[in-house]
């Protein structure tokens, strides 16, 4: 793993408009923004801790906790918004008993929405780990989970 | 450049350059805002400061569009008049019902909006903000659910006082102020200083209070309560009575505590001057020997936790002495105990200050004895008049009455300790004394008065060329310390308040919308300090008494001297 330093270091001090990539690069190495990373960030660019995670959290990409074994992606795009990819959101929230964001206690499953997984005529859809699986509803969502749970 | 512009029908003189919203102002046009602010520049969030501009299709906010010669101005025609109706009524959409209980009722800015629009039923059903309160914070409580996400808070935290607390955290509808990684106050970076108070329009942020404890308190007859009160609050507080700033109050004030059942009314004025004596003598001591340069002054709480979180390594630099605060907390116990044999344990030490930061240092570990608190309790200049409300007391009525003995005396000097800079004054009228032997010629120090953030000045003591600083805000200090490590600046005192202005514009004075208050409080205080004969901390006669008894505790507790502050490094998410 890429330590924090060796990342910063490639990044000139106190040029604020870098603190994307250096965010992008620290998920990258890390998994996630941890608070270790973002207080080095903001002595790097002398910006306080708020500012950065002000920042970080308006882009749903970046994350505050690591993955889950299993980490879901619901598409949530104007496509399969219109048939009806907030229900299977919610449905997964619900039977996850997490919210689209988080981890579940267990360290099984994460949950995030993304704007589109450019898929679109094969909505609504969503990744595992990658992996597509496409036309889902409430049943196939229910059956999939079901099978990662007693894999 | 002057030009003429057409305002309602009627032509106003207009400044090149300025915003149309500066223009109207000082023409006597007034046109509702929400998330502007006077000194900083403008964000156009909250578009209640619509105005329609002949020959523009759409509505421009007036705070952050300049004025422009061909313009035709409406500030209140239908079209506007329903646009801020609307903003007020989506505002409203998802902000808790609950106005009757709320701290802010009365006196808050969107209910005045709501009324002032004459929005009498509710249009848009939004699903209520219901998020968790956050009462972590020694002083302050945070509601988020309140919360009309102004950035009031955030600005005045990152832009005027420079710690950035608060952020915009998340989009879309789930945007929210909040901390890093939506962290509890407590544990976050705030300093305390409370200006986010000041600034939120809602009952978003507000001090933390216990009534019901200092009322049962109060007609509680095994307990010894007493209060002492800053001077800072006494040239305030009428503003909370709908008087004009500028008168100080303080004898009224007085009288009116003893009315609501205090044993013993206190002058924290006389634990300024025994620290203003402390801290000459400790910055006299450093300047003959050369060491620990440049002193830094203690007495601001909120200044302190920001040493603590940001620079540790400058807290050796630390003047040593307790705040005025803390200071008369201990005396009052101390002296109630020695002269009427009440144990500590009996007394109720209430303090009044126009701080929020004060109710932190109150609660800090070392400001015990024997492990009890040495400041029992303390409130804002605004819950005061709560409290005098509650009580069914019109402090304005009444006969002046001087604060109890011994501490009653005090000299002018004392009262300067509210503005920023005058803790400074205060200490040089006694630090010439200290290094030279003889009174400061001239006891006023006009270089170091005034409203302005940072303000400098060099005096000849004897052979030394003493050199002062007092600066208001953080943002002001960070740039001091620049440039002393380039070398640029060389000061024996740096004085700093955390709140723009000093105590008189402390997080815990009355909400206010007049510009001038400030300048009022200011020349209330300046005014006091021409009254009086004694003019310096080490003049005040009853000084000597105060440091007997500071001396009989220190000989029987040697090893433990409490009087002394202490300071540690705090590790949070800066």
């Amino acid at each position: 793993m890429e330590g924090l330093e060796s990342i910063l270091a490639r990044y000139p001090k106190y040029q604020r408009d870098n603190l994307i990539p250096i965010l992008q690069d620290v998920q990258e190495a890390y998994g996630y923004i941890t608070e270790e990373a973002i207080i080095y960030i903001g002595r790097h660019l002398l910006l306080s801790t708020t500012k950065i995670y002000g920042t970080a959290s308006f882009y749903s990409n970046l994350r505050f906790s690591s993955k889950g074994k299993y980490h879901f992606e619901i598409c949530h795009g104007t496509s399969c918004h219109l048939i009806e990819s907030g229900s299977i959101i919610s449905e997964a929230e619900r039977i996850m008993k997490i919210k689209a964001g988080q981890v579940s206690r267990d360290g099984m499953f994460s949950l995030e929405k993304s704007a589109c997984l450019g898929a679109c005529g094969a909505g609504p859809l969503l990744t595992i780990n990658g992996e597509y699986h496409e036309n889902i509803n409430i049943s196939t969502l229910t059956q999939l989970i079901a099978n990662l749970k007693n894999s | 450049m002057l030009f003429t512009i057409e305002v309602n029908n009627k032509q106003i003189k207009a400044l090149k350059g300025e915003t149309i919203l500066s223009a109207l102002n000082r023409n006597g046009i007034s046109v509702p805002t929400l998330c502007y602010m006077p000194k900083l520049s403008p964000t156009g969030a909250c578009r209640m400061c619509v105005v329609e501009i002949e020959g523009k299709s759409d509505l421009i906010p007036s705070c952050s569009f300049p004025v422009e010669e061909w313009m035709k101005i409406r500030t209140h025609s239908p079209r506007v008049i329903k646009a801020r109706k609307t903003l007020v009524e989506l505002l409203l959409a998802n902000h808790p019902d609950d106005c009757l209980y709320c701290v802010r009722n009365t006196n808050c800015e969107l209910q005045k909006l709501a009324s002032e629009h004459n929005v009498r039923e509710r249009r848009f059903h939004g699903r209520k903000s219901v998020l968790k309160l956050d009462q972590s914070c020694a002083p302050i409580v945070r509601d988020p659910s309140k919360c009309v996400l102004c950035g009031r808070c955030v600005r005045v935290c990152s832009e005027i006082i420079g710690v950035s607390t608060f952020e915009f955290t998340n989009k879309g509808i789930d945007t929210a102020v909040g901390t890093t990684y939506g962290k509890p106050l407590n544990l976050s970076n705030c300093i305390t200083c409370g200006q986010c108070i000041l600034e939120c329009p809602t009952g978003a942020l507000y001090e933390k209070e216990s009534f019901s404890l200092l009322q049962e308190t109060l007609h509680n007859t095994e307990i010894y309560p007493v209060i002492q009160c800053s001077p800072s609050v006494s040239v305030a507080i009428a503003e909370e009575y709908g008087i004009k700033a500028g008168k100080d109050f303080q004898g009224l004030l007085f009288a009116a505590l003893r009315k609501i059942g205090f044993r013993k009314v206190y002058d924290t004025g006389f634990g300024n001057d025994i620290n203003a004596l402390n801290v000459a003598t400790e910055l006299a001591d450093r300047i003959r020997n050369n060491e620990k340069l440049p002193m830094f002054n203690s007495c601001c709480p909120a200044w302190v936790k920001y040493a603590e979180q940001y620079l540790p390594e400058l807290l050796p630099q630390l003047s040593q002495q307790r705040s005025p605060q803390q200071l008369m907390g201990r005396l009052i116990k101390q002296n109630l105990f020695t002269a009427n044999s009440i144990s500590p344990e009996k007394i109720f030490s209430v303090s009044v200050m126009p701080c929020t930061a004060k109710k932190f240092e109150a609660q800090r570990q070392e400001m015990t004895f024997n492990s009890v608190s040495d400041v029992d309790m303390v409130l804002t200049t605004r819950e005061l008049a709560k409290l005098f409300r509650l009580n069914g007391i019109d402090f304005t009525a009444g006969e002046s009455e001087l604060a109890d003995s011994p501490f009653g005396i005090k000299s002018t000097a004392s009262r300067l300790y509210g503005i920023s800079g005058g803790v400074a004054e205060s200490v040089l009228r006694s630090l010439h004394f200290q290094l030279t032997g003889i009174e400061m010629p001239q006891v006023k120090v006009p270089k170091i008065r005034g409203l302005k953030a940072r303000k400098d000045v060099r005096i000849q003591m004897g052979d030394f060329e003493v050199g002062v600083i007092a600066v208001s805000t953080v943002i002001q200090l960070q740039q001091v310390l620049k440039e002393i490590e380039s070398g640029k600046s060389v000061y024996h005192l740096i004085e700093v308040m955390a709140c723009p202005g000093g105590c008189i514009n402390g997080g815990g004075q009355p909400f206010t919308k007049d510009e001038n208050a400030l300048t009022a409080r200011m020349k209330a205080i300046y005014d006091s300090d021409e009254k009086d004969s004694v003019k310096s901390a080490h003049k005040n006669p009853g000084i000597n008494e105060a440091m007997r008894l500071i001396i009989k505790e220190l000989e029987g507790n040697e090893t433990h001297n409490k009087f002394v502050a202490t300071f540690e490094k705090r590790s949070v998410l800066l």
